[in-house]
């Protein structure tokens, strides 16, 4: 088994510790779990991407080859395409935000973000499959749109793609955080976790 | 990223940890007793983790306020016994260089390691600097790590060939392994106990007149470096390959996927290298003697293949006729050409293919954006920016307004830090220069001199307050001597931001969160007799005069630009609401042509398409409140600021 799951967003966004739950919780089941980051732009607006690469005692590189992610998790739409592009293939699973983070030259009117529709239909057409949603105003009600991250991780969890139990996610998040950050966090996940829980829960298709 | 996988104390439990975290792990499974540091990257997290355990693990950790006097201490520490970690940026070691060419002559006692962390791509770096070159010139052993869990391993290992040899060893991460994730397994956590303590007859010198003794004494170090039986050097894969793989690091692993993922597993022949200078020579002529052709993975520059190849030539006879393809043939390379940037599984792929003579492969799976599926969508570049709110870019602003009114063609020098940035469109492309810690102040500090000669402009220097402490009293207390006279602006954001804000002698806590003396930057400017100006960014406009008025006196002065990061601020107080209210706004009607979002640029300030107004992403916004005075109409309101 080797599953290849990417995070694509802008730093800032908490890539990492999206990263840092699923690849947690995979060596909480007993698996192996090896990621590969970009960090450094974080923070600072820059394109990040986590590669999580999951598999049951195989040694591999952190770096997923072009064309071989099985899923993309993605914390922005414009980050969700410009990784597809280059990582996806036409298996590829995608979860996304629809909260778009306007690069600094939108801002500045010198180029023009794509629509929603348009970046949603390209997606759609490149992979097998997408599920978006705004994550940011999910965070937004589990108490801080900062959070979007962690929801996204919930969704991911939610449609059972991975061979990770939910408990195993919920007690990383236990662990990496304390105090209202881990209350927020917790409840973060179980709302990301509703948007795609039930609906997958009906059709399993793990991809181990 | 958790403090908990480094310190639990279960033996065989795997726990999920950074190459970072594995390495603090490893030197605490040594019974290490000091750390220290500058912050870098990709190798921060090391030392933060570490001072956050000096309580718990009994051990002394620090951040030197740069390289060569965290090597200094950590020798010191070895000599009297006690283990030791330095662990450093490759530019660290630039830094640390002059004192590690002497301590490998007069040797160690305990357990030297230093941890260098090498950025092939230059993720967070100026430069993909390969510190193998200054571990060859110090004649310095160097271990590279090919996974996670090895790097935990051979900091271990890396700690008791140190004290074999009484010699510093140096551990050699990339980025793939600093800031990569992996299983690590746990070992024993033992007591510390014996006190530190020099005997009466033990000395560290070098002797200048005994300089080739010392130096014949290294060679022979070296020597029985090579011949050690590593648990890191090894092989894989048909006895006798005609073709082998010669790598070390995560591109070894790159390299044995692309042989796994071209069906080349019987063809090919992997020889792992954990120990990468010196050469391990015995182990290598073994494979080479059946090898016909060589193919080498190894990040940065091609050390390996050269040590390998020079190898070969010696002993031509021996092993016949081999091709060597790597960075010197440009087999292995990928869009920058041979030796920049960094490797992955699909330029091994390419490279394997051609040495193998295989046809280029159809990919099992295509990537979307060959066809049919041509790109549609434009997928816009995302340029690096300050965050919102930061100071930097009120007090670049501020600079580049004053500068202006100047007229005079002023000239900046930039430095290490967050506001290299100021380099791009987020600081108005107002630096001019950028190159090392403390670069701005000499550069800057030469170019005044030229008054002279007839340099008519002004000069500024950009430093932040962690480098100003790193590297700019030096050249200070030159600019004073030698009667420079520039402006020196020290953006002082009370941390060390573009590393993970670690603390800086400024700050008044040290590395294990105990609170210590604050060393103030006016104090050390007044010490050297230069006059001293500070001053609050976010209050834009008085900064602007400040930075116009110093300007005019053309005399070598100091002003501190002093407002908290805006990323620790936010974590602190509760953030003022900023909001534009759109009744106001006059949108492009305004002929400030979109001055908060165009012209500023926080990413906070976003246009409001629909309504055709200014708006502020509030999931952005962190509160400074800075744009609401640049607003011509007045029109963004902030709301419970203090």
């Amino acid at each position: 088994m080797l599953i290849n799951l990417i995070i694509a967003g802008v730093g800032g966004q908490g890539n990492v510790l999206a990263s840092q739950i699923v690849a947690g919780a995979a060596v909480k089941e007993g698996l192996t779990a090896v990621v590969g980051e970009t960090f450094g732009a974080s923070q600072r607006g820059g394109s990040v991407m986590s590669h999580v690469r999951i598999t049951r005692g195989r040694e591999v590189g952190p770096l997923i080859p072009r064309g071989q992610a099985d899923l993309l998790a993605a914390l922005e739409p414009l980050e969700c395409l410009r990784v597809l592009r280059v990582f996806g293939n036409r298996e590829t699973r995608v979860i996304m935000n629809e909260r778009p983070n306007y690069p600094i030259s939108v801002l500045q009117g010198e180029a023009a973000y794509p629509s929603l529709d348009d970046l949603k239909a390209e997606i759609g057409k490149l992979a097998r499959l997408i599920l978006s949603f705004s994550a940011t105003d999910v965070a937004q009600q589990a108490g801080s749109p900062v959070a979007a991250n962690v929801v996204l991780t919930g969704a991911l969890a939610g449609t059972g793609f991975l061979p990770i139990a939910l408990d195993s996610y919920r007690r990383t998040i236990a662990e990496l955080f304390t105090g209202n950050a881990r209350e927020l966090n917790l409840r973060a996940f179980e709302l990301g976790l509703e948007r795609t829980g039930r609906r997958v829960a009906q059709s399993p298709r793990r991809l181990d | 990223m958790s403090i908990t996988g480094v310190k639990t104390d279960r033996p065989g439990q795997a726990v999920l940890l950074t190459g970072n975290e594995a390495v603090a792990r490893g030197a605490l499974e040594a019974g290490v007793g000091f750390a220290s540091s500058y912050p870098g990257s990709p190798t921060a997290e090391v030392l933060s983790i570490l001072g956050r355990l000096a309580a718990e693990f009994n051990l002394y950790a620090e951040w030197s306020i740069n390289e060569i006097v965290a090597l200094e201490g950590a020798a010191a520490a070895s000599f009297a016994g006690v283990r030791a970690l330095c662990v450093m940026k490759p530019d660290g070691l630039n830094v640390a260089i002059d004192f590690l060419t002497t301590l490998a002559m007069s040797g160690t006692k305990s357990g030297l390691v230093i941890f260098v962390g090498d950025d092939p791509n230059a993720h967070s770096s100026i430069k993909e600097e390969d510190s193998r070159y200054l571990a060859k010139l110090a004649h310095v052993p160097v271990l590279e790590p090919a996974t996670v869990a090895e790097a935990k391993e051979m900091v271990k290992v890396a700690f008791e060939l140190s004290e074999t040899l009484r010699y510093p060893v140096i551990v050699r991460g990339v980025t793939r392994i600093c800031h990569a994730s992996g299983n690590v397994v746990l070992g024993a956590l033992p007591p510390r106990e014996k006190a530190p303590c020099i005997p009466p007859e033990e000395r560290f010198l070098t002797n200048p007149g005994a300089v080739p003794a010392y130096h014949q004494k290294q060679e022979e170090k070296l020597r029985r470096a090579a011949e050690l039986e590593l648990p890191f050097n090894r092989y894989e894969g048909p006895a006798g390959a005609e073709i082998l793989v010669i790598g070390c690091g995560p591109a070894f692993l790159y390299a044995r996927e692309a042989v796994a993922s071209l069906g080349l597993t019987d063809r090919v022949g992997l020889l792992k290298l954990g120990l990468t200078w010196p050469l391990p020579e015995k182990l290598v002529l073994n494979r080479l003697r059946s090898a016909k052709k060589v193919i080498f993975a190894e990040e940065t520059d091609p050390i390996l293949e050269e040590s390998v190849t020079s190898l070969a030539a010696r002993h031509w006879s021996a092993v016949g006729e081999i091709s060597f393809f790597g960075k010197n043939s440009a087999h292995v390379a990928g869009p920058f050409g041979p030796g920049a940037g960094e490797l992955n599984v699909d330029i091994m792929v390419k490279a394997l293919t051609a040495v193998a003579g295989l046809p280029v492969p159809e990919p099992a799976v295509s990537p979307p954006q060959d066809p049919p599926f041509a790109p549609g969508v434009p997928v816009i570049d995302r340029e690096l920016a300050f965050c919102a709110g930061c100071p930097h870019r009120a007090s670049f602003w501020a600079v580049r307004a004053a500068l202006e009114l100047d007229g005079r063609n002023g000239f900046v020098t930039g430095d290490i830090g967050c506001y290299t940035l100021g380099l791009g469109r987020t600081g108005y492309y107002l630096l001019r220069t950028a190159h090392c810690m403390g670069a701005s102040v000499g550069v800057a500090a030469g170019l005044s001199k030229l008054a002279r000669l007839g340099f008519g402009q002004p000069v500024v220097a950009v430093i932040g307050d962690s480098t100003f402490f790193h590297a700019a009293v030096p050249a200070l207390i030159d600019a004073r001597y030698n009667q420079a006279r520039f402006l020196c602006v020290v953006l002082d954001n009370g941390t060390t931001a573009m590393t993970g804000h670690q603390p800086h002698p400024g700050m008044g806590i040290n590395a294990m969160g105990e609170k210590a003396p604050a060393v103030a930057i006016e104090e050390v400017v007044a010490g050297l007799g230069i006059p001293c100006t500070i001053q609050d960014p976010y209050d834009i406009r008085t900064t602007v005069r400040v930075v116009f008025d110093l300007l005019q006196q053309n005399q070598l002065h100091v002003l501190v630009l002093r407002r908290e990061c805006a990323l620790t601020a936010a974590r602190q107080t509760k953030k003022p609401r900023v909001y534009v209210d759109q009744e106001r706004c006059l949108g492009d009607a305004c002929g400030c042509v979109r001055f908060c979002s165009r012209v500023f640029s926080c990413p906070a300030n976003i246009w409001d398409a629909a309504a055709g107004k200014a708006r502020i992403d509030e999931a952005v916004c962190t509160g400074c409140g800075v744009c609401a005075a640049n607003c011509p109409q007045q029109a963004i309101v902030v709301e419970g600021r203090e």
